[in-house]
């Protein structure tokens, strides 16, 4: 579990993380959101205990990460930025880390086959692909057997199997209980990962939501139906709360009714219908949408406080 | 594929401070640049330290009727400032070269609380060159013993204070080698960090020349390369050298400054 509170940091008169407060509970991934530059990879560095906060406290499994006997079993991170000698082989890097807290030589060869790498344990780091140095730190970040996954952009970089790799990995952690978080500055990756969201702008928290309530508000569009007799089935299903507009020759939107109901209707009356879906938008708007709204239900809040 | 481990109970793992070291340990030997740089300080000191012997002749600076009795360990250790920069820079490297490659990240996510990790880096390195040193002074002062036989100067391991010049040289060049992991963590720049140590190796103790002279001796008599002399050194002439006690004092002074400095930084900064 990952418990932010109030966290700020300035550097000089730039803040980049503003009184930010969000959990990332055990069993669940949650996806850390935002653009780049939003402040995710400094939360994360915070989190771990490599910048402190000038305000706010950043708990891992109800402490201080600095402050545990065994941090990587704690937390396991991989950070955006490199964090490796490139001289060094993954096998050698592994075992320095592994050294500290001693953890013995059957896990270090156990993360690196998980991870794809026995093939190039021995090689040196410096002559990896992003991909691989990127798997690299995966292992790494799994080396402790950590109750905590932390993960700043895992899929950059990586292959179409890489990425499906890391998707089944994050969301098998989440099953076995632990708590999983990862950042991304892309809703479609996180759409496909996480259950949970904390979404961030310039520093801010602009949301914590989870991906169904997200599903759920982008389902609302109205419903598509395509048909030979327009005019005649606009009639037909006018009520309360029905709106219907016309997108076409023979094309109408329909929000208020379903497609189940927006069916029975045309069948009882013998209007033939070519098409009746239900229309979405993507999950990109309605985070767009999300966003804008979190930003106005602030500006509002800074009203009243004012 | 699960990421978990096969054991039924979760293991226990803990940091401790002597697993830091062993990953320290482990993280100096698995870098080639170790070695090489390793290899070469030894190189220094021995290749100098012989040729010096080799080259000498009665008739030259160090010969003749008043010929310091002490001038075969002079040679054996002419070597000992390119060594201590070869070794400074290493120690350097082992720091601030950890900031260069972004693998500090991964140290100090493994030990968040940081310090243990100057102590092993200076618990590893410190004995690595001072056990790497004092084998080069030796073998350089075995080489020129033999080129010196029978000359006047000649000296044998055996005769009084030349072992204590030999370890001597071992530990100025082994305190050096912290010298370079706390400077290395106080620039967090490789080559800022040896061009610091450089200029306090070679270059310093010629600027004291610009202080008024009696301040200007005190000053120069304790910095580190002089005070290096002092311990190597058999017989301190004139007022350029104190004993050899008095001058690693003086470098155990210098390391722990460093160390302190080094310290308060690396607690006090953000990584």
């Amino acid at each position: 579990m990952i418990e932010v509170r109030g966290l700020t940091k300035r550097y000089g008169d730039r803040t980049a993380v503003d009184g930010l407060s969000f959990t990332a509970p055990p069993g669940r991934v949650t996806g850390f959101l935002g653009p780049n530059g939003a402040g995710k990879s400094t939360t994360m560095r915070m989190i771990v205990g490599l910048d402190a906060p000038t305000g706010g406290t950043a708990l891992v499994n109800g402490k201080p990460y600095a402050q545990h006997r065994a941090p990587l079993q704690e937390l396991g991170v991989l950070l955006e930025a490199k964090a490796v000698h490139p001289g060094r082989s993954a096998f050698n890097h592994l075992m320095a880390l592994a050294y500290t807290h001693g953890v013995p030589r059957r896990r270090v060869e156990e993360v690196i086959d998980l991870a794809g790498l026995h093939a190039v344990a021995h090689k040196r780091v410096g002559a990896f692909s992003l991909g691989m140095g990127q798997r690299l730190g995966i292992a790494a970040a799994l080396l402790g057997d950590p109750a905590v996954v932390m993960l700043d952009e895992p899929v950059n970089g990586l292959d179409p199997e890489g990425v499906r790799w890391v998707r089944e990995l994050l969301r098998g952690l989440a099953a076995e209980g632990r708590t999983v978080m990862l950042s991304s500055h892309l809703m479609s990756e996180m759409a496909q990962t996480a259950d949970r969201l904390v979404v961030v702008g310039r520093g801010r928290l602009l949301a914590e939501t989870t991906v169904d309530a997200l599903v759920e508000r982008s389902a609302d569009k109205g419903v598509r139906v395509a048909t030979g007799e327009p005019a005649r089935l606009r009639s037909l299903l006018a009520g309360p709360g029905v709106t219907v507009t016309s997108a076409g020759a023979e094309r109408l939107v329909v929000s208020g009714l379903d497609t189940r109901r927006i069916g029975e209707v045309a069948a009882e009356h013998r209007v033939p219908l070519y098409e009746l879906a239900a229309e979405s938008v993507s999950l990109e708007e309605a985070f767009m949408q999300l966003t804008q709204d979190a930003v106005e239900y602030q500006s509002v809040d800074a009203g009243r406080a004012a | 594929m699960s990421a978990s481990t096969s054991t039924a109970t979760p293991p226990v793992y803990r940091v401790t401070g002597r697993r830091v070291v062993r990953s320290e340990w482990s993280k100096f030997w698995s870098l080639r640049s170790s070695w090489i740089t390793l290899g070469v300080a030894v190189l220094f000191l021995v290749a100098i330290g012989s040729v010096a012997a080799a080259l000498y002749t009665p008739d030259g600076p160090l010969g003749g009727k008043d010929a310091d009795s002490g001038a075969a360990l002079t040679l054996a250790l002419a070597g000992t400032n390119l060594a201590a920069l070869a070794v400074g820079a290493l120690g350097v490297l082992m720091s601030a070269g950890e900031y260069g490659t972004g693998m500090v990240r991964s140290t100090f996510a493994a030990v968040p609380s940081r310090l243990p990790v100057l102590w092993a880096k200076c618990a590893v390195y410190g004995p690595i060159a001072f056990a790497a040193a004092a084998l080069g002074a030796l073998v350089s002062f075995l080489i020129g013993s033999a080129a010196l036989h029978g000359e006047p100067i000649a000296l044998s391991l055996g005769d009084a204070g030349v072992f204590r010049c030999l370890l001597g040289a071992g530990l100025y060049l082994g305190l050096v080698g912290v010298y370079g992991v706390t400077v290395g963590l106080l620039v967090r720049s490789t080559a800022g960090g040896i061009a610091i140590l450089a200029g306090v190796v070679l270059v310093l103790p010629g600027l004291t020349g610009l202080l008024p002279s009696s301040l200007g001796d005190t000053v120069s008599r304790y910095l580190p390369s002089n005070a290096g002399q002092s311990v190597m050194t058999l017989h301190a002439s004139g007022d350029s050298l104190v004993g050899p006690g008095a001058g690693f004092a003086a470098l155990l002074v210098w390391a722990v400054l460093l160390l302190a400095g080094a310290a308060y930084r690396l607690r006090r900064s953000d990584v």
